[in-house]
């Protein structure tokens, strides 16, 4: 039943949005053809922007792995995480999320090339990828652009948040996927 | 950070890498034994290489799907939904942000800000975020000091209201899922939990004398 849901809500929910967005812009009159093209040419090159972070980002991570030095830090910690269900194989993606999201990214990729897309380590790290931030990331350029320096109680509540966000990825994909 | 991050995995990987060449063997019988060999260095060398080659690949997978979701963002934006949408979500705002009053420029450029990072449109959002800090600075009284409505937006921020994760569904998409949208559902759960945490963490910690917000200096005091 839960597990039912879950899928439909996921195979419902792009399909409907490109109807009610396009749908829309019918309505109202919008050339949606036009308009469509106008913003799809960005996508290149916000692709093409990414190369750069990805390859430095994907080749550290490579070395870090081919290397063993990553199975030496996993199994360090897997004793740990192994209680809330998390594999070891996950654990190099929930320290990174909070840092980079490029970096992330990188290892998200890593886990897909590595256990294939449909295993459950790499729907872990997808699950984790699009439920969490780059908290430092955020916090230093949206604090930095308008010259706040005592950020308060934002980054313990933002730290807080991660964990939960973590914690609840790991929890949903078993009960889903696992 | 991410330079130390990114110094420690590469350096780190090939000190490890060059650790094992020398071969130690603690388990042999006859003590500490070495086994000298280039193969650990070789393989790393190797995935190096396409460790660099695979990131292309995937930023070429990555194109369609972007545009895709470009595309129709712009479509939203000039048919008015998103204006929509900032009207539907206002009860909200109003909830979450009570030190801004209501039709401040402040509530439209966050309620964007909180879209686009519905939509898993990360580029989108950024810009729309920053302009709401400009907004939300203005209405800040000590300007060096993060006001409570700007910790209540970057917990928002940072805790990523996420319904569609777009960028992660392009790299499942281009690694040929199954279904590579099946992960939708859970990162709705998983984001809604991070969110409830974050909104009950900013709003009990503001209260704390820790990190309560000191009273504005008044000018002309001294004497």
């Amino acid at each position: 039943m839960f597990q039912g849901v879950i899928n439909g809500v996921s195979a419902v929910a792009i399909p409907l949005l490109i109807l009610a967005i396009a749908g829309h812009g019918w309505y109202k009159k919008v050339k949606v053809y036009e308009v469509f093209t106008e913003g799809a040419k960005e996508g290149f090159t916000v692709a093409v922007r990414i190369i750069p972070f990805l390859v430095a980002i994907l080749v550290a991570i490579g070395s870090f792995r081919a290397s063993g030095a990553l199975d030496l830090i996993t199994d360090l910690l897997s004793p740990m995480t192994a209680w809330i269900g998390m594999p070891g194989e996950v654990i190099p993606m929930a320290l990174m999320r909070p840092l980079s999201g490029s970096g992330a990214l990188g290892i998200v990729s890593e886990l897909i090339n590595t256990y294939g897309v449909d295993s459950l380590i790499a729907r872990m790290a997808a699950v984790m990828e699009g439920s969490t931030e780059t908290t430092f990331y955020i916090l230093a350029v949206y604090f930095g652009s308008v010259g706040v320096k005592k950020t308060r109680h934002a980054l313990p509540a933002a730290l807080l948040a991660d964990l939960a966000g973590i914690v609840a990825a790991v929890v949903v994909t078993q009960m889903v996927f696992g | 950070m991410i330079n130390t991050i990114w110094i420690v995995l590469m350096g780190g990987g090939i000190l490890v890498a060059g650790f094992q060449c020398l071969g130690l063997d603690y388990s042999s019988a006859s003590g500490l034994v070495m086994n000298p060999s280039f193969v650990p260095l070789t393989v790393l060398t190797k995935g190096l290489f396409d460790s660099a080659k695979a990131s292309v690949n995937l930023a070429m997978g990555l194109i369609g799907i972007m545009a895709l979701w470009l595309g129709l963002m712009k479509i939203a934006e000039e048919s008015g939904l998103v204006k929509l949408f900032a009207r539907a979500v206002r009860p909200v705002m109003v909830k979450l942000f009570p030190e801004v009053p209501p039709d401040h420029p402040a509530m439209g450029a966050m309620v964007m800000n909180i879209a686009a990072n519905m939509l898993g449109l990360g580029n989108a959002a950024t810009p729309l975020g920053l302009k709401a800090m400009q907004e939300l600075q203005s209405l800040n009284k000590i300007k060096d000091t993060a006001s409570n409505a700007m910790a209540t937006f970057m917990a928002l921020n940072t805790s990523s209201v996420t319904f569609i994760p777009a960028t992660i569904i392009g790299i499942r998409a281009a690694a040929n899922a199954s279904n590579p949208a099946e992960i939708i559902g859970p990162v709705i759960l998983a984001t809604g939990v991070s969110t409830t945490v974050a909104i009950l963490a900013i709003k009990t910690l503001q209260k704390l004398p820790k990190y309560r917000m000191p009273e504005p200096e008044v000018e002309g005091e001294e004497v």
